[in-house]
């Protein structure tokens, strides 16, 4: 596996890029693996690169249902950022931060990580003493955050409606190390990454059960035959209860849809990331031009990848309203993605009471800016059986223990956080 | 779009409904002291993919509770009684 380089890109094109070897093998399964990932999203893949990287354990596969990056982490809106309040998630938010940093390096893939900073807007006093609060946290805990005022914030974005009657905006609160990657690259660097370490990522391969040996795991059946591995780590978030129920767990979470849309590509306009604060509603512009936007859920458990049109009006509306300029573009596409829903709003990683099965799930809309953590604490987890200092919160029991991480603060519906 | 037949109203567009969930969850007795059975009740949900028995509220109509069978994966409403009316 050759590396990437300035040299490799010459030498390639001087001929005619021909003879570029393939990123990643398409291997057989072998019968028995140390450690099996399901799902070959963003979570698995990076779960699969940090195991051999950090902890020597290359026996792995990765087995997924469609093709690797094919679920939400080719389906989010990109944003990374780490601007959370509450103990248990802020340090681990960091974490991810400190790994997007240096993932390009690290994984000799371009991700096109992005820090172009990201802007939270205020509305209303009561708003802006929250987020001095939230920024107070992140600072103490030695993350950025500054909180700007109003003309501040005109100066740096000139395009928003800042008089707008019902929701004037009164300042924002900045994270600049904040920004955007390239989703795709993501998974395709992590794929890259774990390949090269001997991890075998096994496409087209649907999970349709468990294997036991007395109340332990040892295995998956899947559509083209059983595989056998001494644990089995789920990294399925979408369908976290689908899966988890055939290894007869009940889980703390739903499924519900969660639109995003691209507008036709537009001179560069926005050049960061801008939140409202009075709707559910954040922006951003993608190298290739197309706006990007997101909204809320659809409202209702969903498993259909598709969403409805009274969303598509609200996001649209809050879109206008903030940014009165998008008003004549055209939506290029829009699609949806189901979001594993957890009833506080914070993830879980971590080991299950079926002996043999991790858990890795409840991403509500955090999951791709938590991939380089996630992966790096669920490996961790995987490789030692406890959790790492920065996952140790995300535990399943913590919902029995009053041990909730809520950061809205909207308590037991998922729909709400 | 869904629409919703609502025994009242007839149909009419999801946009005029609340959502709030699964209907199948049980309150159990107030003398339970069990917690795991209280965490079941505020916590835990079967979330399954297909048919889905699940609360709406008609706000914006009659203001009545209704029982939906709704499926999660094509969105079809299959049926849609009142919630005083629906079978537990």
């Amino acid at each position: 596996m050759s590396r990437y380089s300035a040299l490799s890109v010459f030498t390639n094109a001087l001929k005619g890029n021909k003879s570029w070897p393939r990123a990643w093998r398409d291997p057989e399964p072998k019968p028995e693996y140390d450690v099996l990932i399901v799902g070959a999203g963003g979570h698995g893949l990076a779960t699969a690169y940090y195991l051999a990287k950090e902890h020597g354990i290359t026996n792995v596969a990765v087995v997924e249902k469609g093709y690797l990056g094919g679920g939400n982490t080719g389906r989010n809106t990109t944003i990374v950022r780490s601007n959370y309040f509450l103990p248990g998630n802020t340090m681990f938010y960091e974490r991810s931060m400190k790994l997007w940093e240096n993932l390009s390096q690290d994984l000799n893939y371009n991700v096109m990580f992005s820090q172009r900073g990201q802007y939270n807007l205020l509305h209303s006093p009561g708003q802006i003493d929250a987020a001095r609060r939230r920024g107070n946290t992140m600072r103490a805990n030695g993350i950025d955050a500054e909180l700007l005022s109003r003309q501040q914030v005109q100066r740096d974005l000139p395009y928003l409606d800042y008089d707008n009657a019902r929701f004037p905006i009164h300042g924002a609160i900045l994270q600049r190390r904040a920004g955007t990657a390239r989703h795709d690259a993501v998974a395709w660097g992590y794929a890259r990454g774990a390949d090269r370490r001997g991890v075998d990522i096994l496409q087209k391969r649907e999970v349709t059960g468990f294997l036991f040996d007395g109340g332990k795991i040892t295995g998956v059946q899947t559509n083209r035959g059983d595989i056998r591995a001494k644990k089995v780590a789920l990294c399925v978030a979408g369908h976290s209860g689908h899966l988890a129920k055939m290894a007869g767990l009940r889980l703390p979470i739903e499924s519900h849809s969660l639109q995003a849309f691209v507008t036709e590509p537009y001179k560069p306009f926005i050049d960061t990331v801008v939140s409202y604060g009075a709707g559910h509603f954040y922006i951003s512009q993608s190298d290739k031009g197309g706006l990007v936007l997101g909204g809320d859920l659809d409202m209702y458990n969903s498993y259909a990848q598709r969403g409805g049109l009274p969303v598509v009006e609200h996001t649209l509306a809050a879109a206008k309203s903030l940014v009165p300029g998008v008003s004549r573009l055209k939506l290029l596409r829009h699609w949806a993605g189901v979001m594993d829903m957890s009833m506080d709003g914070s993830p879980i990683i971590t080991r299950t009471p079926v002996d043999g099965l991790y858990f890795n799930g409840g991403w509500c809309y955090g999951g791709f800016k938590t991939i380089p953590a996630s992966g790096y604490c669920f490996a961790w987890t995987i490789a030692k059986d406890e959790p790492h200092p920065d996952n140790a919160a995300y535990t399943l029991d913590r919902f029995a223990r009053g041990g909730t991480i809520d950061e809205k603060g909207a308590g037991p519906h998922p729909n709400q956080q | 779009m869904i629409r919703i037949h609502c025994p009242i109203c007839g149909q009419r567009s999801e946009t005029e409904f609340s959502y709030y969930g699964d209907a199948t969850v049980k309150r159990p007795d107030e003398h339970e002291t069990d917690p795991a059975l209280w965490v079941d009740y505020v916590f835990t949900r079967d979330n399954p993919r297909g048919w889905h028995r699940e609360y709406w509220h008609h706000v914006q109509g009659c203001r009545q509770w209704l029982v939906l069978e709704r499926n999660t994966l094509t969105h079809e409403v299959s049926a849609c009684h009142l919630a005083s009316e629906a079978s537990s």
